[in-house]
């Protein structure tokens, strides 16, 4: 795969990976290249989140380090921010204070 | 030139310092005060239960016996469960000085906190003048925990400190890394790196043991500011909290308060035995440090991707940098920038010898940043443990 293809703020760290790991920040409203697809980012994205590489169902294991990093639990496109609205653990589930802060009005 | 006190044991010690132990909250107070007047000198630990507990017997145990320690004065209110005349003879059986206070019977707060502070300077005194002898690399032992992890910290600093953790192996040191509750999801591919079949069995037992046990509680080992970080499951987090582990091969499996018997790499097993009975297994980053330390660390990498700031009583804790929007904000709190090799300014073997160098320097002396800024952090809770199989320490 050409790199020019990618955004090279997105790192591929194992090469049967389902998701890019960002090394740079990207802003909300950018657009941004993903294999050649072009893909609007619509929140602030902060380094070291994920972004879908390949298109996952419900269920489907997500790779990341090529090793499973959990299962998709909605249906992720290429270029799809990867957390924990659309990817749950196979083992415990994961706590976050998402609900406390959007009720204290602090954002993330 | 690293130099190290020799102890009785055959150990060295990277530094000389009066050990202040409470034996229960209740003389928590009177610790704290008699350390004060010299808080490079004289370090507070402590086990606040009154009930009685032999994981936190050992681990004290072997806190005031540990390298680092030259002289040790017990605080006791008087009536709680800890076992004090035991404490004394193992310290005393070292060959080092030991005093116990008890406060019931030696005038209260004011009275303990005067012959305490009068006993200590004593000591510090005569601890300065102790003299120091050579010290190899393969007569250290180093100990490894990340805290405060994102989505940079399996990228940068873990896999930075497991370069630095491969070099030391290679030198004979002994290198621990922990928290089973961390390494779930990686029981396959860690198994394959044990040294015999049957500690892979005792390996994979051991993170199976972590997932049973945080599934009980209903909590993975994972907080919320993981997730801001970009970290979404325990699996993901904990795929980059092994990078740490770096790719030697693994020698055994210990649990807290046991000696690794020879140089390697060793993964401690630090969630309880039996039933869950006392809540989470490490509450918080601190006391996987204190587990590192009853080990026989001598100093601890501690790999952070939001940003701890936290050292430790005893052993100095090197702090390194995984994310580099972090590292900016807490520069003063970190010895390594990781975040550089995401910024394309440090390859990653650069850095993993940088944090090698930095465990020479501060077993050479040369003080922490954590130990600049007088963090002190302790704490040690309720365990319990049965002793680990002949399998886990394969010879």
């Amino acid at each position: 795969m050409p790199r020019s293809d990618t955004d090279p703020r997105l790192m591929l760290l194992s090469p049967g990976d389902s998701v890019y790991v960002l090394r740079d920040q990207i802003a909300a409203g950018e657009t941004i290249l993903v294999q050649g697809r072009k893909v609007a980012i619509s929140a602030a994205l902060g380094l070291g989140h994920k972004i879908a590489r390949a298109a996952l169902r419900p269920g489907d294991k997500v790779l990341k380090y090529g090793a499973p990093i959990g299962s998709a639990s909605a249906p992720i496109a290429p270029g799809d921010h990867v957390h924990t609205h659309n990817l749950k653990s196979d083992y415990t589930a994961t706590h976050t204070l998402e609900a406390a802060r959007a009720n204290a009005g602090e954002k993330s | 030139m690293m130099r190290g006190w020799q102890r009785s044991d055959g150990r060295k010690g990277i530094r000389n310092v009066v050990a202040v132990a409470y034996l229960v909250e209740c003389a928590h107070h009177v610790a704290r005060q008699i350390a004060s007047t010299d808080p490079e000198g004289a370090h507070v630990i402590g086990f606040p239960g009154c009930f009685p507990n032999d994981y936190a017997q050992r681990v004290m145990e072997r806190l005031c016996t540990h390298p680092n320690v030259g002289a040790v004065l017990l605080v006791s209110l008087g009536c709680e469960s800890f076992n004090r005349y035991q404490l004394e003879q193992v310290v005393h059986d070292t060959g080092r000085p030991v005093k116990v206070l008890t406060i019931q019977s030696d005038g209260g707060t004011r009275a303990s906190i005067a012959s305490g502070r009068d006993w200590v300077a004593q000591q510090i005194a005569g601890l300065a003048a102790q003299p120091t002898v050579p010290m190899r690399v393969d007569e250290l032992v180093v100990g490894t925990v990340c805290g405060g992890s994102d989505g940079t910290s399996g990228i940068t600093g873990n896999p930075a400190a497991g370069l630095a953790f491969d070099r030391l192996v290679a030198g004979g040191a002994t290198c621990i890394f922990e928290e089973t509750g961390e390494l779930i999801g990686c029981e396959a591919i860690m198994e394959a790196r044990a040294a015999t079949p049957e500690l892979a069995a005792e390996l994979r037992a051991s993170v199976e043991k972590a997932a049973r046990y945080y599934a009980t509680l209903g909590y993975g080992s994972f907080a919320p500011g993981n997730a801001d970080g970009g970290l979404s499951t325990i699996e993901e987090k904990s795929l980059g909290a092994y990078m740490k582990s770096g790719q030697s091969v693994i020698s055994g499996l210990i649990k807290p308060g046991d000696i690794p018997p020879r140089g390697g790499l060793y993964l401690m097993d630090v969630v309880p035995d039996g039933e869950v009975r006392f809540g989470f297994p490490n509450i918080s980053d601190n006391a996987e440090i204190v587990e590192m330390m009853a080990s026989g660390a001598h100093v601890t990498l501690f790999v952070t991707g939001r940003g701890s700031v936290v050292g430790s009583a005893i052993s100095p804790v090197i702090k390194i940098a995984a994310n580099p929007h972090m590292y900016r904000r807490l520069a003063d709190d970190m010895d390594v920038n990781a975040g550089r090799i995401l910024e394309g300014e440090a390859t990653l073997a650069e850095v993993g010898d940088e944090i090698y160098q930095k465990v020479l320097a501060i077993a050479s002396g040369a003080k922490s940043r954590s130990e600049d800024l007088g963090h002190q952090e302790f704490i040690l809770t309720y365990k319990s443990f049965e002793p680990i199989g002949p399998a886990c320490l394969p010879v």
